[in-house]
């Protein structure tokens, strides 16, 4: 702990960092790669529908059974006349799929299973779908969605402002597109319980941005005031000092649905369990990635474009050439040069790697600064 | 951190400073800090009390949804018919949920729950042990209502039925007349409430023409009590006019038949063809059960536009039910009426059959034919209200179908509720260790509060089960399981701050008492949006969306009172303790360890550019 205390400290203080603002462009270019890969793999791919989304039944077995996959897959189709998938769950029982047969004919087909599979038709458990089940629970989770947006930036937009709302929306969108894109490419199959897990990320993906929204709104307050920072530069400072706590959410975020998975997927093979906690582990990694690296800098990026940033940024950008013409040569070139190479970019500055050549020339008695 | 607005702050020290803005003016009034064991007394009140309404209500453990118990889970969608999109709605899908209620447990579930579940969605749930497969008929069927007029009624089974002995005469004894006879068919007037003195017979009038009619009043308790000849034997049942043998066999059928047996009922009248004559049972307003003959169905229950339970002012004839009819439906009720008004009772009463059920059968006293009629009697208004739904049912322009059906054996249901709560185990392990590793003894805080969120979630969801009739399903447990790490986030944002503060030199109690309203407000900003999430997603989804959205935002509540009321108000009595107080090593707020070394701190803090007020005063 000591160590990752001291980093916290460091990271407090700014002495260590990671100038998330400065290299937001690498940033923004990753994740319009990933976006880019996520939707090319829905279109080509497109996703694996589960059972429920064309409708069909899944029969499961009791445990133990004795049966090979490929008899249960003949008798499976012999008694439906469709085709059937059939998997051998980790504790022995037989998961048998069967797409495209009528709700009303099912009990037909689990007699005739049970005679063959020479089990109790009672202890077969059931799932039948009709064909639009799925798409209906896909239908209402899409207008949850939508709704759920419209009101979260509604409410962001009041409690910060309509940038932070609008960063937010941004990386929403992201974390969830590049989770379905993932669904695709891996050929993960989607089921109800995947809906469920992607709907779960939004909350959580906003949670975490919504913190680090916080401590840069707290730390921005009155930063018209003063003329040192400029508004990336804060931001940058606000995303490093909620680093940890970033961190750690994930973590304690992601333990538990670990847990889930480790369970839902190693021990029981297959069901609701491994559908839920696979979609939000993928989730909730996107969403710290995004809150840290897309969220915050889009709001920098935005802020920056204000009348009055531009103005602070101004101010601060001459006072640290002029910093730099009475004697902090490293640091003020460095600042210079990014201000004179892309003068609409915002924001280039961050303190964060520069305090350390600043550190060692200020640490010195300059006496400048008393 | 906010900037210190310029002035001339040169000559205080930087954390002065710095305090004196960064503290919102709120944070230091608010209660919790100064009166710790208030709060931490109330909440340990709560749940006291939450656990001794669990144990006192003996539900102590919550209600397992259908995936963990096992069972069968239908989930029908109601289908318009076309150009009548605008049927489903609630009133519409009350109506079905009581009717499919009804079938249901007349199978001899008792357990079995119907709900309505968005708008068009209805859930059946029938516990483990019950025949899923006829349920599951019963429940995918359309309701069939029809009206048949009466041959033959009597009550049946034991103890009930004074008339048994004159059962060939069956028809009514004088005392059983008034019991159960009392309706009429008469006019508005009703004169005679006095002999209408059941629910059961009920008087159907004509709505409009009600005054026109003097007969009403006298009619009634005359018939009833007098008519024995009605009794002479359902044999004769002119009305029925089939064949001999089918006249005996629905004779020897209606002999046999002992309505007081469930399983009988269940059976009585099932699948008979609305243009065979029947039998079939109904229960009276005394609560025994009547057998009936029945003869052909005279009026479809999609006949009936529309019925109404309606409060008639006009002659204190008290809740009444008002039917309106099809065009054809008027005119065939015109002619039924007509017909049975010249009988004698029994046999001038039609019975109301839902599904088999009698559910009502009034006399009648003369042809209606307005299109209208309205059934009275001494209703109550729900008495009148459960009548008119079922009357609408048949006029309900809803058909149900299967979306999915899912039978969980209860090994099965076993397993997952198992899984489920080893994964829960190992995910809340998991954190602590996480959190001990990191946080030390601040940990234990977190586990503590944990601890406090996991019992009062407990304790919630089982009293919720009878409450408001919350099941724990998979996807409610994997919500809980995901709020773990909600809850402990809060506190994780809570304990941060405070490092944060005493990173800026702070002593560990000034440090959560200004660390405390920067993480509130933090916690309840982000709580908010989880919470708005949960929200959202109950409202609009269905089904399984639809408990995990619950448990979240469950969850999430108790959240922010677990750490409003339990973790911060420890804190602060904490922070007056030696342990934590004087930074022991592995309470975790060690400021050493923290990289705070106060004589270290004077030198280096200031030429740390990102310590902004230090900085920012020159500016």
């Amino acid at each position: 702990m000591s160590k990752l205390g001291n980093l916290g400290a460091r990271l407090h203080r700014g002495e260590v960092g990671y100038d998330f603002v400065k290299n937001r462009k690498i940033w923004y270019g990753i994740s319009i790669l990933i976006t880019i890969t996520a939707i090319l793999g829905l279109a080509v791919r497109g996703l694996n529908m589960g059972i429920e989304f064309q409708g069909g039944a899944v029969f499961t077995t009791p445990k133990h059974m004795s049966t090979s996959v490929s008899q249960a897959e003949t008798y499976a189709q012999d008694a439906s006349g469709h085709d059937a998938i059939v998997q051998k769950l980790g504790d022995g029982s037989l998961r048998i799929q069967i797409a495209g047969i009528d709700t009303g004919k099912s009990d037909q087909i689990k007699d005739a299973l049970s005679k063959d599979l020479k089990v109790n038709s009672e202890q077969i458990n059931a799932d039948l779908v009709g064909p639009s089940w799925g798409q209906q629970i896909a239908n209402k989770a899409w207008q949850g969605l939508a709704i759920f947006m419209i009101l979260v930036v509604i409410y962001l937009a009041i409690a910060f402002e309509w940038r932070m709302a609008l960063a937010a929306l941004v990386a929403l969108i992201h974390d969830i597109t590049i989770t379905t894109g993932i669904y695709a490419l891996v050929g993960f199959e989607v089921t109800p319980g995947t809906v469920i897990g992607l709907l779960t990320i939004l909350g959580y993906s906003l949670y975490d941005t919504v913190v680090v929204f916080d401590s840069l709104k707290e730390q921005t307050k009155d930063i018209t005031r003063q003329s040192r920072w400029t508004y990336s530069d804060v931001a940058n400072r606000s995303i490093n000092g909620t680093l940890v706590r970033s961190i750690n959410t994930t973590v304690v975020a992601l333990l538990p649905v670990a847990g889930l998975l480790f369970i839902g997927g190693g021990v029981l093979g297959a069901g609701m369990l491994n559908d839920i906690s696979l979609s939000l582990f993928v989730g909730l990694a996107a969403g710290a990635y995004s809150s840290i690296f897309i969220a915050t800098p889009l709001v920098a990026d935005l802020k920056e474009r204000e009348p009055q940033m531009k103005a602070l940024r101004k101010r601060v950008l001459a006072k640290r050439a002029q910093a730099a013409a009475q004697g902090e040569p490293v640091a003020a070139e460095s600042d210079e040069s990014s201000f004179g190479d892309e003068p609409e970019e915002p924001a280039v500055v961050g303190p964060r790697n520069q305090p350390a050549s600043r550190n060692r020339g200020r640490g010195r008695p300059s006496g400048k600064r008393r | 951190m906010s900037w210190p607005p310029p002035g001339p702050t040169g000559a205080e020290r930087p954390e002065r400073e710095y305090e004196k803005v960064a503290a919102p003016k709120k944070g230091r009034s608010a209660g919790a800090q100064s009166k710790p064991w208030r709060s931490l007394a109330l909440i340990l009140i709560a749940i006291v009390a939450l656990t001794g309404g669990m144990f006192a209500s003996g539900n102590t453990t919550p209600r397992l949804g259908i995936d963990l118990a096992g069972g069968t889970s239908i989930t029908l969608r109601a289908v318009p018919e076309r150009g009548q999109e605008s049927a489903i709605n609630k009133a519409n899908m009350d109506t079905a949920v009581n009717i499919m209620e009804r079938r249901v447990n007349g199978l001899g579930v008792s357990e079995a729950e119907v709900q309505t579940q968005g708008n068009d969605n209805i859930i059946v749930n029938i516990p483990k042990g019950t025949n899923s497969k006829q349920a599951r008929e019963q429940v995918g069927t359309t309701a069939k209502l029809y009206f048949r007029p009466v041959l033959a009624t009597e009550v049946s089974g034991g103890a009930a039925a004074s008339p048994s002995p004159s059962a060939s005469s069956s028809g009514k004894a004088g005392d059983k007349a008034t019991d159960k006879t009392g309706d009429k068919a008469t006019s508005t007037g009703s004169a005679t409430p006095s002999a209408t003195a059941t629910k059961q017979g009920r008087a159907v009038t004509d709505g409009l023409k009600a005054d026109a009619t003097p007969s009403a009043g006298g009619t009634t308790s005359p018939k009833a009590s007098t008519t024995p000849k009605a009794s002479t034997s359902p044999a004769p049942s002119a009305s029925g006019g089939t064949s001999n043998d089918a006249t005996a066999k629905l004779q020897a059928q209606y002999a046999a038949l002992d309505c007081s047996k469930k399983d009988v009922r269940a059976t009585a009248g099932k699948g008979v063809k609305p243009t065979d004559p029947t039998v079939a049972c109904g229960q009276n307003s005394q609560g025994l059960w009547q057998k009936y003959v029945l003869g052909p169905a005279a009026v479809d229950g999609t006949d009936v536009k529309k019925a109404q339970a309606v409060f008639n002012t006009q002659n204190a004839s008290g809740w009444t039910v008002t039917m309106e009819f099809t065009s054809k439906g008027a005119k065939k009720f015109a002619d039924i009426t007509g017909k049975l008004a010249q009988n004698q009772s029994p046999q001038n009463q039609f019975a109301i059959v839902l599904d088999g059920d009698v559910v009502s059968d009034p006399y009648v006293s003369q042809a209606l034919t307005g299109g209208n009629a309205e059934i009275s009697g001494r209703f109550t208004q729900e008495q009148a209200q459960s009548l008119a739904n079922m009357l609408s049912y048949g006029a309900l322009p809803l058909t149900f179908k299967e979306d999915s059906v899912t039978t969980v054996t209860a090994a099965l249901g076993g397993d997952q509720l198992h899984a489920g709560l080893i994964a829960g185990a190992i995910g809340l392990a998991l954190v602590v260790l996480y959190l001990v590793v990191y946080y030390r003894g601040l940990a234990m805080i977190a586990v503590a509060s944990l601890l406090v969120s996991a019992i009062l979630t407990y304790v919630i969801m089982s009293l919720l089960g009878p409450a408001i009739g919350f099941a724990l399903n998979l996807p409610a447990v994997c919500g809980a399981i995901v709020a773990i790490g909600i809850t402990a986030d809060s506190f994780i944002v809570f304990f941060e701050r405070i490092r944060d503060e005493l990173r800026e030199g702070r002593s560990l109690r000034p440090a959560v008492e200004r660390g405390w309203p920067r993480a509130r407000r933090t916690i309840l900003v982000s709580d908010f949006v989880s919470f708005l999430a949960a929200a959202v997603l109950f409202i609009v989804t269905v089904g399984k969306v639809q408990g995990f959205a619950f448990t979240l935002g469950l969850t999430t509540l108790l959240d922010v009172v677990v750490v409003f009321l339990f973790t911060k108000p420890l804190m602060t009595i904490l922070a007056r303790g030696k342990f934590f107080g004087r930074g022991h090593s592995w309470s975790g707020l060690d400021p050493r360890r923290l990289g705070v070394t106060p004589p270290l701190r004077r030198t280096r803090r200031p030429s740390g550019p990102a310590a902004g007020p230090v900085e920012t005063k020159e500016a």
